[in-house]
């Protein structure tokens, strides 16, 4: 192996981690928040409401990503006389954005099924309790049913995120001069396929790994009660001294 | 038999043999030199306190746990040892494969496959270990399920009968291996009490029919009343031994003595 | 000219493309059963090293599970892609030809699947087998099956038949991952559609045409695999 190449080919790469980050991070975020709506209306108990949502989570799981993508960004290209009317042909033309939309549509209907197992794992009686101190409605679900659901629904959700960085590098397919992007151009400039794939599955492995720790420091943070108690710990490393 | 020690005549040569087993388990040392003779027909009750090593004494007659000194001879032939980094282990993974073919286990908790039905856990190991012919191993199958009162339940699944039947169905499975020495591993202790009867009623049967039988259990009732010798172990050394009218009558030992009226 | 009808253009008339779709997905579904097979295979060795395997061996197929669930499956395509290729020029070049030598794409994209799903399927069997009761192993051993006869008769089935529900979400995975492959230029379900919109400029027509198409493989593998899973429970749980 090349490694004054491989140097040469890290740094070009390095350049497309910000791309990365900003399509997975915009679309986690978005797709966070869209993910709680399809979950509240999934447990909505309400059939007008809930079998939309049904419907969503088995389309979007159900097609490939990449289909996904092309149908937005050139799919959506056959309205553009009606697009530009309503004055959204502005978002539509760019890949980045279609990027975004796809993968934020993407993300919530997986992440939706994520937090209605969270909130479904809720203990029914840890709510009763909370019924029986009097708390309701929107103050139980914040004080008590949501802070529960979280903790159970975090792993899963970390895999979702390292899921979406993965699914990132589709972007690269409408021109999105991503990591992955920057490696397949790399390659077919070059034909040296073995050291970009090094690169380029070094730099998905450092930043999966980064996440995955960042997700379990939160985890940590937020489950004291999982933890030793500190009387036990402070115990043990005495006896370690 | 190819073996040449073992066609000698089985009236001489004891059916198990074991002498001055030793087994450890990281620090905890639970067989601490163990020896044990069983002729062909003797049923022998092997009692002790949980923790005596007498689950560990039966599995490593047939190396489901490989002892770490001492010898295990069956039928004559020894099974050869290797001292290898992780501990002993067997010289000739065939002759432990032949030998186990001869010596069937009861377990505590069956141990029937689950994805087979009654009938195909009983005929596995004739068709596939010893390849017999199909044919007749359903029909032995079909008697010896007959024998242990489920032959209505052969096509059924093992989660589909009760435990007393689950132990019962295993019975046949071990029966049809035409085995020279059985072993059963506390064979009545995961069974809810009303359903002990019915198994210790099989395995009475197969005692009066002259079989080698080494049992681990706590069925006082059986040892006392079935069983030709009784073998107390305790922290890994037989504490009294004998047939059950003179160990039960008159106790040697201070610690069998409590162990008896503990368990009445 | 007449703008066609979605169903004149989807459709099996003289100006559709129905017949062409229809080969794609035939496509798309041999690529995937393909890569699906070729990834059990894999798998299978890579749970049987983190399983039995010494310390090395472990630390390869643990490591082995990591990197691919890391990094982005459209990063192992181009690898099987170009490198192959690469690797074939290398070896045309010694018989004296010269210049590009393209890999097939089928056999690529197969094998870029199986690479990939087989560190998912590795995770599934490994699971699989640790539902294994140890009992009913030790039975086996106690009737003196050897390795072999104990990993056919007793841990295959039983591992396969806990496997089922991974697996059917590998499978997904796999046809959805199969969809990555018409980057090679393998005329798969979505190649087909991308050369179809290219040429009637109909491309919202026959990506949703697409979409569809692959909502219908799900369904009908999904249904499949319930199936399965239920015929394979039979047994395990009580009459009642």
């Amino acid at each position: 192996m090349d490694f004054a190449f491989m140097q040469e080919a890290f740094l070009r790469l390095i350049t497309g981690i910000p791309l990365t980050l900003n399509l997975a991070f915009t679309s986690i975020a978005f797709g966070a928040i869209f993910a709680m709506l399809l979950a509240l209306m999934r447990m909505s108990n309400i059939k007008l409401i809930d079998w939309p949502a049904q419907a969503y989570v088995f389309v979007f799981r159900g097609t490939p990503l990449l289909v996904q993508i092309f149908l937005i960004y050139y799919g959506l290209g056959q309205f553009r006389p009606t697009l530009q009317e309503w004055g959204l042909w502005g978002f539509f033309r760019e890949p980045y954005w279609c990027a975004v939309l796809a993968l934020t549509m993407n993300t919530a209907a997986y992440g939706s099924e994520i937090i209605r197992g969270g909130l479904q794992s809720v203990p029914h009686n840890q709510v009763e309790a909370a019924r029986a101190c009097g708390m309701s409605g929107f103050l139980l679900f914040r004080r008590i049913v949501f802070p529960i659901a979280v903790r159970q629904a975090l792993p899963a959700y970390g895999s979702e995120i390292i899921l979406m960085v993965k699914a990132t590098s589709l972007a690269s397919v409408i021109t999105m001069m991503e990591v992955t992007g920057l490696a397949a151009k790399m390659i077919s400039q070059t034909f040296r396929a073995i050291e970009v794939f090094v690169v380029a599955g070094a730099i998905y492995l450092i930043l999966n790994f980064i996440i995955t720790r960042i997700i379990m420091a939160i985890e940590w943070w937020l489950s004291p009660h999982l933890r030793r108690p500190p009387a036990i710990k402070t115990r043990l490393e005495a006896v370690h001294v | 038999m190819s073996n040449g020690v073992a066609s000698l005549s089985s009236k001489t040569v004891p059916a198990v043999s074991i002498s001055n087993l030793r087994k450890s388990f990281g620090p905890l040392e639970v067989l601490k030199g163990v020896s044990l003779k069983a002729n062909e027909g003797d049923v022998i009750s092997i009692l002790g306190a949980s923790g005596s090593g007498k689950s560990t004494m039966l599995r490593c007659i047939n190396m489901l746990e490989v002892p770490d000194g001492g010898d295990v001879t069956i039928g004559g032939e020894t099974i050869k040892l290797k001292q290898s980094r992780k501990g002993m282990l067997p010289a000739d993974q065939r002759q432990v494969d032949r030998i186990r073919s001869r010596v069937a286990m009861v377990f505590q908790s069956f141990n029937l496959w689950s994805h087979m039905t009654i009938l195909e856990n009983v005929i596995e190991a004739p068709v596939h270990v010893q390849k017999r012919p199909k044919a007749e191993c359903i029909a032995e199958a079909e008697e010896l399920l007959a024998k242990v009162g489920i032959a209505d339940k052969r096509n059924q699944y093992p989660s589909h009968l009760s435990g007393g039947q689950q132990q019962r169905a295993a019975i046949a499975r071990a029966l049809a291996m035409r085995p020279d020495v059985m072993l059963f591993d506390e064979p009545t202790s995961a069974l809810d009490p009303e359903l002990v009867g019915e198994v210790l009623r099989v395995m009475r049967s197969l005692a009066e029919e002259g079989r080698t039988m080494l049992v681990v259990t706590h069925e006082m009732g059986f040892a006392r009343d079935v069983s030709n010798r009784v073998v107390f172990l305790h922290k890994g050394v037989v504490e009294e031994e004998g047939p059950p009218a003179e160990v039960f009558g008159a106790p040697k030992s201070e610690r069998f003595k409590q162990f008896i009226s503990s368990h009445r | 000219m007449q703008q066609l009808s979605y169903f004149e253009l989807v459709g099996f008339g003289p100006n559709g493309w129905g017949w062409l779709l229809f080969v794609a997905t035939g496509m798309t579904i041999a690529v995937a059963t393909c890569g699906f097979i070729a990834g059990a295979v894999v798998g299978t060795f890579v749970a049987w090293g983190k399983i039995g395997g010494n310390a090395p061996v472990r630390w390869v197929a643990d490591g082995y599970t990591t990197v691919l669930r890391g990094i982005p499956d459209l990063l192992v395509i181009y690898l099987f892609y170009f490198g192959g290729s690469a690797a074939l020029g290398a070896i045309g070049s010694l018989f004296g030809a010269d210049g590009f030598i393209g890999v097939p794409a089928f056999v690529t994209g197969a094998l870029a699947i199986g690479i990939v799903s087989g560190a998912y399927q590795a995770e599934v069997f490994r699971g699989a087998y640790q539902v294994v009761s140890r009992g009913e192993l030790e039975a086996a051993r106690s009737v003196g099956m050897h390795r072999w006869l104990m990993f056919r008769r007793i841990i295959a089935p039983q591992v396969l038949r806990y496997a089922i529900p991974g697996l059917g979400n590998t499978w997904q995975l796999v046809l959805k991952e199969s969809a990555l492959i018409s980057v090679t230029g393998l005329v798969e379900l979505l190649r087909q559609s991308q050369v179809a919109a290219g040429s009637t400029r109909r491309p919202f027509d026959f990506y949703i045409t697409a979409a569809i198409l692959y909502l219908l493989i799900t369904w009908v593998s999904t249904y499949l695999f319930q199936r399965a899973e239920t015929y394979s429970l039979r047994g395990m749980r009580r009459a009642s």
